[in-house]
């Protein structure tokens, strides 16, 4: 069933539109993660589903129930905000207890719940203690279990990663996905701007800028056939390699010309693509040292990143502006001003025609 | 705590009572000094500007209000000097020297302040508790005679019933004025003008505000036209018109809405700011949770900024206790409306009796000192 249902969902402040009609299915116990740079309007798509946002234009459906002028509390959805929002003055039980109290639940209904969720998320020992007796990761239980407590067809998650240091925010990002595989029937909305927290949570990513969605689909979709040249550069660190390149010959097979060189590679392109320019792309990752004269590109080393398990080595190609990026396994040697020759393996190379639309997608 | 701070002095070769009374010795020195140096130049450049100058009073009023900002820099300036060349900021002990003139600086700095406030508050109290112990001219001692007469004193026990009940009304209802007041006015556009004009009477003195609101209980004998607005409206409704601030026991709240209606402003100030302290998502998760605007203000926001509150409300109540001016201004404590500070005036300055007045007095402070203590501690946990 359809947990959620966007139709051409729009919001404008006065003149200015900064959600320009979103068409967007969510199924019953998805994990969708939306995702992409600061200003893209993924906070306030998140916000217009939790109804504290009003909807400019078009329909959205939670549950199969229009839900565009019911109020936040009635739209079955619970919200964990980035600050975490709890309120200063309540104890934990009472944070958690605030919004069956204000539905005039029964109290050992409320008992029951409020234990439960203290229960799964380890708070139990801290149910009488006020917020600010809490470490960060305790309060984030907190607002996630006040959200587990409201028993929420959707759980919306704003960023709720962002106020925790590294190490932290990897072992909450692990308990979150822990809680969405021990409540499979739960939909789950996430937002954030962390590709890893994307990648790693998501059953499916929205990939949002400047208020349009760039693609949807699971996470190593995304990254094995990135629908255009805005989400082959959003996901994956470091961003893929864009170079400009010139359609030689199309077919099941297209052969490019990048930089002076032809290039086969093993993609079908339509005729009318034949002799237009359009960009090649190969990710840093993809791309290894070439042992033979066969190789994509040549270039002098001039920044070397040494991380450990990889390096990332900038290289200067000649009649190229940027550098390309090289992440190669392990500590290598190389020095500035070594001259390499690299190449890839032909199915891991994307192109993308001249307006940055994937020649997949096409 | 200053004190402490030149104890503990990192690099103090010899912390404790011996360095602290050095420091006290050269800090009292260097301020004598100063404050010598700085008077003597102020008046020898007055007199000598003085020949020269003509002899108008406006001229000579000037040039003493400048000698006198002078005299305080250079006050300042001179004291920092002489500290400076005490424990000179160089040589081979410049971080001794450093630490030793840090410790004694602000002391140099505050001493004037802390000097000139200590004259002229704790020697007044030091000097109310001896005269109460003593007779109407202050020469005679008389024991605890006045004590016995205030405990006995029928005027005394109407003062502190008016002032228990102007204690209890007027902070609460400008307390809650205010908060409704701030509330409200930030919800509207045009919430900023409607702020301006409650704080406006703040700006208007107690006599002056007194002067206002006897108008609007001003009283006419029955059938000539009404001046007060307030006679004016019970006349236009068919009522009688009433010598409202004459009224015994009543007329203490009449008297008591002039002081809300002048601290009602304060109050909304204040707690408008606090309001908006209050982090907006605390209010959106209370609106996902199901929660009414009517719910959210008083089971979210008000519990969060309820240290302000409290702050307010004793702010006010220590004002309410020294209230003066209303009560002279409009009834001079006549018809059942006296209160302390007014009952301490009239022994002062009409009874001439300074023992009953400053007996008077010390119950005022007894009063207002413990909510003035709480108030400053209540404040510095706030500002943390």
């Amino acid at each position: 069933m359809t947990a959620l249902d966007l139709k051409n969902i729009q919001k404008s402040y006065g003149a200015t539109k900064v959600i320009h009609g979103i068409d967007l299915k969510i199924e019953d116990g998805e994990f969708i993660v939306f995702v992409g740079p600061s200003g893209c309007g993924k906070s306030t798509l998140l916000r217009m589903i939790a109804g504290l946002e009003n909807i400019s234009g078009g329909d959205m459906f939670i549950g199969g129930e229009r839900v565009n002028d019911i109020p936040p509390s009635q739209r079955g959805i619970a919200m964990v905000f980035q600050s975490y929002a709890l309120y200063p003055h309540m104890t934990v039980y009472d944070n958690m207890a605030f919004g069956m109290k204000i539905a005039k639940a029964p109290k050992d209904e409320i008992d029951k719940r409020v234990h439960a969720a203290a229960e799964i998320l380890q708070l139990t020992p801290y149910l009488g203690r006020l917020p600010k007796a809490l470490s960060g990761g305790q309060r984030q239980r907190v607002a996630i279990g006040r959200a587990i407590v409201r028993n929420p067809k959707v759980f919306l998650f704003d960023e709720p990663l962002s106020n925790l240091d590294a190490a932290l925010r990897v072992a909450t990002r692990i308990e979150i996905a822990k809680l969405k595989s021990s409540m499979p029937e739960t939909t789950m909305i996430y937002v954030t701007h962390d590709q890893v927290e994307a990648m790693t949570l998501a059953d499916r990513i929205v990939v949002l800028s400047s208020g349009h969605i760039e693609q949807v689909g699971a996470p190593i979709d995304l990254y094995e056939k990135p629908a255009n040249l805005f989400v082959a550069r959003f996901i994956g660190s470091p961003a893929m390699n864009i170079q400009p390149a010139r359609v030689e010959r199309t077919g099941d097979n297209t052969l490019i010309s990048l930089g002076g060189r032809k290039t086969t590679v093993p993609i079908p392109s339509p005729e009318p693509l034949s002799g237009t320019r359009c960009h090649f792309g190969v990710r840093p990752e993809d791309l290894r040292i070439a042992d033979k004269d066969d190789f994509l590109f040549e270039g002098d080393v001039h920044f070397v990143e040494r991380l450990g398990e990889v390096t990332n080595v900038y290289l200067h190609v000649k009649d190229v502006d940027d550098a390309i990026v090289v992440k190669l396994a392990g500590v290598q040697k190389y020095a500035k001003g070594d001259r390499l020759r690299i190449t890839a393996a032909p199915e891991k190379m994307h192109l993308f025609s001249e307006e940055g639309r994937s020649f997949l997608h096409i | 705590m200053a004190i402490s701070s030149t104890e503990t002095g990192p690099s103090d070769g010899s912390p404790g009572l011996g360095a602290f009374f050095r420091n006290l010795v050269i800090a009292l020195g260097i301020m004598a000094a100063g404050i010598v140096f700085a008077v003597l130049c102020a008046v020898a450049v007055f007199s000598a500007l003085n020949t020269v100058l003509p002899d108008i009073k406006l001229v000579q009023a000037v040039l003493v209000m400048v000698l006198g900002v002078a005299a305080c820099f250079g006050y300042f300036w001179g004291s920092n000097r002489l500290l400076d060349m005490i424990y000179p900021p160089r040589g081979h002990r410049v971080a001794e020297n450093i630490n030793a003139a840090n410790g004694i600086r602000p002391w140099l700095f505050l001493g004037p302040a802390v000097i000139i406030l200590g004259i002229y508050l704790v020697y007044p109290v030091v000097n109310s508790i001896v005269l109460s112990f003593y007779g109407p001219s202050g020469e005679h001692w008389v024991g605890g005679a006045n004590y016995a007469w205030l405990a006995k004193d029928a005027a005394f026990r109407e003062s502190m019933r008016n002032n228990l009940l102007w204690l209890v009304v007027v902070p609460a209802a400008a307390t809650f004025f205010g908060l409704i007041a701030a509330a409200l006015t930030d919800r509207i556009s045009w919430g900023n003008v409607a702020k301006s004009l409650i704080f406006m009477p703040m700006a208007i003195s107690f006599v002056g505000a007194s002067v206002i609101w006897k108008f609007i209980y001003d009283y006419r004998a029955e059938g000539s036209e009404q001046i007060g607005i307030l006679n004016a409206v019970v006349t236009f409704f068919g009522g009688e018109p009433q010598a409202w601030i004459t009224l015994p026991f009543w007329n203490n709240f009449f008297l008591m809405v002039i002081l809300i209606w002048i601290q009602t402003g304060f109050a909304m100030v204040i707690l408008s700011a606090a309001l908006r302290g209050i982090p907006e998502e605390t209010i959106e998760a209370a609106v996902i949770d199901g929660a009414s605007p009517f719910q959210i203000f008083y089971k979210i926001k008000v519990p969060q900024i309820w240290g302000t509150i409290a702050v307010v409300w004793t702010t006010i109540t220590i004002l309410v206790l020294k209230v003066f001016d209303i009560v002279l201004a409009m009834t001079n404590g006549q018809w059942g409306s006296q209160v302390l500070a007014n009952y301490m005036f009239d022994w002062m300055f009409r009874g001439l009796d300074f023992g009953r007045a400053s007996t008077i007095a010390l119950v005022i402070m007894a009063m207002v000192t413990p909510i003035m203590i709480w108030n400053i501690r209540e404040a510095r946990k706030d500002m943390k």
